[in-house]
């Protein structure tokens, strides 16, 4: 009884709507006949591209600061990673070694360089938190925009050498969009990957992405893991209840700085992953929304402002990246003549967000 | 039934959720009448007046059943403002003020005089100037009545609760029209003197022909004050009484439905408390706690003992644990069991062996969104690493080790609820205590520390949390310090009693000592003497 009670709890009434929308638009491509299964397999695609970087939002909502728009800063971080990851030509180096291995070392390459360097920037951004509790939605938004547009001056003026990196023409600074095929590409998409119900003429079928799936979740398990440990927990109740975490003796702004460290560190990685799934690193401003993306998803799933579990990253995920990917072919066929897919998409998404961003209450207490 | 009441409500009945709460309720109030709504906690008191306030949650889970009269015609009352056209106000437990607001800013918010001006002839009403002098001046008649001597510029952010109080009252008698007056648990924050201050305050508005109906768990003070009373227990209505007819003890018996004693039975008492074995001992301690500020105490607790530590609120009696655990800045020598303690290191008391239970149990002393397993083991896990698994550096939570250890708590401590996985923000105020109990014992202190154990929680809750701890003072020989607003607890449980008075210890007594000697140490005079 109580089980069933707390599984009605977690079928919240948002979470049912988009469910119910989500449902709908799927039934409405098989009306239009539109290639329903092979749509699916890139939901799965996208839900891994983007499952890290909503999973850096757990440590920052369980810490206390709320969710954290300035994910950006993480993404930058992972971004300058993945470019020193090509410029140090990692993959031609390993692969002359170790055959095959290339894109592996290069991209562990960026995933270990990247998570260093943005917990130590984001112990910076913890400090800054810190100074500015009560108002973190507003700051972390800003320094999220900042940090975008602070890396484009340095993008365009970074001495990187590498001819995948640089302009084609000018030869100085870094290009809007950076191939990975060179890298690391694609290595976890491809990686065990195969295809499920491909039928000749009829349906391309699902790619399951093995590789993807598995480290997204594995990192979905550390995360997990790190949050029942001894600091997780403090971490917790630092956000939860920092006086109550003052009177077991918990050092309450250490705890926050964990956690931002930690959520800008699955940022740095979140990137990197969503760059080898897209197959290029975007540069400059492309990564400006990412942040509200990365909010809207967890906040779909279930999290609140205060409140936030794995489950809530790897369902809303999924719920948010199939809308944006289902609508536009669908408003295509239905809206024919028309060619309004990306307005679509734009009013999708940030109709979802600015939904789930109403739909954000406070904790179990908020809801008497 | 020929007495003309202000109010009637008759057969009242309500369910959430198909659970009845309140089963065919009656309650009759006379214009200037002091009515007590009294019961437990659960009752259905809270119930029964948010139907009279019409407030929404009534009216989003269902409604309810019955007849409610004001002046003997029947009224359908679905929102709070319907209530408030009726004449009938309430003064909340927790303070609706506005921090940044004056006093009279906040009595009259919503409610201002104003005067025409030149833009407000143009544009309307709403550009009118305030009548600030007759608003001051109708602030001031309000904090008159009630005998609030502050001046009413004043800003409400930083007065003390006992004051908030207070305007939250002015603010409602300064209603014109108003009839009924519901006073909710209004004594539950406020100190002896000043709950003393409120009774009169209330006497007076009663004078004026207003009606109140008074929530409290507080029985000296129901037949202190009020005129007749209603005693509800588990949403059923005991009886009607007349105050004068009665006595304490009927009600407290009809309250909770079996007889009471004194708060704690004697028990089998063979401890030898030696004056040299000292357990803690303060040498020039400060603490700087807003409104509770220690200004140099000595202090020496004996091993084995139950010092009380009592004194009117915002002396410092607060302050002085405070201090110790490293929540408020602290100086001074503290030594605990041969070891020095550094008050402004966070966690140094805690992990020397001092377990505190805060006075602010849903703010300090509970995490409300966690459950009970995950309050009781949590500061065991921090301090100790107690319930860690351990693989090497990695320390993992142990949950099983944990249920096994809140289950046991839950049972040794009689801890009511559904089970470990129970959100602690739902339980009652008694069991949230002690929640906070079993988590001070998890950490198998060497010294307890509890501040206002039994704030707001009601009789029997009470007299369960004292006697365990006086069980677990004899049983395993714990030293515990209680610090109370509430005399008689402490009384009926210390073995000596400091008596804290403008941030200095006043007095040592024993338990027995006589009124008169607790009465002059609590007004600060240095003759209180010796044990």
């Amino acid at each position: 009884m109580e089980k069933l009670k707390s599984a009605m709890k977690n079928v919240n009434l948002p979470r049912l709507i988009i469910l119910a929308f989500f449902l709908l638009i799927v039934a409405l491509m098989g009306v239009y006949k539109l290639d329903v299964l092979s749509y699916l397999g890139s939901v799965i695609k996208y839900w891994g591209m983007w499952g890290i970087l909503a999973l850096a939002m757990v440590p920052s909502i369980q810490c206390g600061v709320g969710p954290n728009f300035g994910v950006s800063l993480g993404i930058v971080c992972g971004i300058l990673s993945g470019l020193l990851a090509i410029e140090f030509d990692i993959a031609v180096k390993v692969d002359a070694i170790l055959p095959g291995f290339g894109p592996w070392a290069s991209i562990i390459f960026a995933i270990i360089v990247g998570a260093v360097i943005a917990w130590f920037v984001g112990v910076l951004y913890g400090m800054l938190l810190n100074r500015v509790k009560g108002d973190e939605m507003t700051v972390t938004t800003y320094v999220g925009y900042s940090a975008i547009y602070l890396m484009s001056i340095v993008w365009f003026t970074a001495p990187f050498t590498s001819g995948i990196i640089k302009w084609a023409l000018g030869g100085k600074g870094v290009r809007n969009q950076i191939n990975l095929n060179t890298s690391f590409g694609s290595v976890l998409y491809d990686a065990g990957g195969f295809t499920l119900f491909a039928k000749e003429g009829v349906t391309a079928g699902i790619y399951i992405p093995t590789g993807l799936i598995v480290f997204v979740l594995l990192m979905c398990f550390l995360v997990f893991i790190y949050m029942k440990t001894k600091t997780g927990k403090a971490i917790t109740a630092a956000g939860s209840n920092p006086q109550f975490a003052r009177a077991s003796g918990i050092n309450v702004d250490k705890m926050r700085i964990r956690g931002i460290a930690l959520s800008t560190a699955l940022g740095a990685i979140g990137i990197i992953i969503y760059a080898q799934g897209y197959g290029f690193i975007q540069a400059y401003t492309a990564p400006l929304s990412m942040g509200f993306q990365c909010v809207a998803a967890v906040l779909i799933g279930g999290a609140t402002t205060r409140k936030a579990k794995i489950s809530h990253v790897i369902i809303g995920t999924f719920l948010f990246q199939g809308l944006i990917i289902m609508t536009p072919p669908l408003s295509n066929v239905m809206l024919q003549g028309t060619d309004i897919s990306d307005t679509m998409r734009q009013i999708i998404q940030n109709g979802v967000i600015l939904y789930a961003l109403t739909k954000a209450k406070g904790g179990v207490s908020s809801e008497e | 039934m020929d007495k003309p009441y202000v109010l009637s409500m008759k057969g009242i009945e309500k369910e959430y959720y198909g659970n009845k709460v309140l089963k065919g309720v009656d309650l009759y109030i006379a214009p200037g009448e002091i009515h007590a709504l009294m019961g437990e906690n659960g009752a259905g008191k809270s119930t029964l007046m948010n139907i009279l306030f019409g407030m929404p949650v009534i009216h989003n889970t269902g409604g309810f059943k019955g007849v409610i009269e004001v002046n003997g015609e029947q009224v359908n009352i679905d929102s709070p403002q319907k209530a408030m056209e009726l004449g009938i106000g309430m003064v909340h437990q927790e303070f609706m003020l506005i921090p940044g607001f004056t006093v009279t800013e906040n009595i009259k918010v919503g409610r201002e005089i104003t005067t025409p001006t030149i833009a407000s002839s143009i544009f309307g009403k709403k550009l009118e100037a305030l009548d600030k002098r007759s608003m001051a001046a109708d602030a001031r008649t309000a904090l008159d009545t009630i005998g609030l001597d502050i001046s009413e510029d004043t800003m409400v952010r930083g007065l003390p609760v006992g004051y908030m109080q207070f305007i939250e009252i002015a603010r409602e008698i300064d209603k014109s029209g108003m009839q009924i007056l519901i006073f909710d648990e209004p004594t539950a924050v406020l100190t002896e003197s000043e709950a003393d201050r409120l009774l009169d305050a209330m006497r007076t508005i009663a004078a004026k022909g207003i009606a109140i109906i008074f929530i409290t768990h507080r029985i000296d003070e129901v037949m202190n004050v009020t005129d007749s009373m209603t005693v509800l227990r588990d949403g059923t209505l005991v009886e009607r009484l007349i105050t004068k007819d009665t006595t304490a003890a009927r009600i407290a018996e009809l309250m909770i439905g079996r007889k009471v004693e004194k708060l704690v039975e004697d028990t089998v008492d063979n401890r030898t408390l030696d004056d040299n074995d000292i357990i803690l001992s303060l040498r020039d301690y400060y603490v700087d706690m807003p409104g509770e500020k220690v200004h140099g105490i000595d202090l020496d607790v004996r091993r084995g003992e139950i010092l009380g530590i009592g004194g009117l609120a915002g002396q410092g009696k607060v302050g002085i644990p405070n201090g110790i655990l490293g929540l408020y800045e602290a100086a001074g020598e503290i030594v605990f069991d041969g070891e020095k303690i550094n008050p402004n290191k966070l966690g140094d008391a805690l992990n020397k062996g001092i377990a505190f239970v805060s006075e602010d149990r849903r703010g300090v002393g509970l995490l409300l969104e966690e459950t009970i397993e995950q309050n009781i083991v949590f500061s065991a896990m921090q301090v100790k690493e107690d319930f860690l698994h351990k693989f090497g550096p990695l320390k993992i939570f142990d949950a099983k080790a944990a249920k096994a250890f809140a289950d046991d708590m839950i049972q040794k401590l009689d801890i009511r609820c559904t089970g470990s996985s129970q959100y602690v923000g739902r339980l009652s105020g008694g069991n949230q205590q002690k929640v906070c109990l079993a988590r001070a014992l998890a950490l198998a202190p060497k010294l307890l520390i509890v501040s206002e154990p039994t704030r707001g929680i009601d009789i029997g809750a009470k007299k369960l949390v004292l006697e365990l701890l006086v069980k677990l003072n004899r049983e395993t020989g714990l030293t515990i310090i209680v610090v109370s607003s509430e005399l008689n607890e402490l009384r009926s449980l210390s073995d000596r009693i400091a008596i804290v008075s403008d941030g200095k210890l006043t007095a040592m007594l024993a338990p027995d000592a006589s009124d008169a000697k607790y009465g002059l140490a609590m007004s600060g005079s240095k003759a209180g003497g010796e044990e």
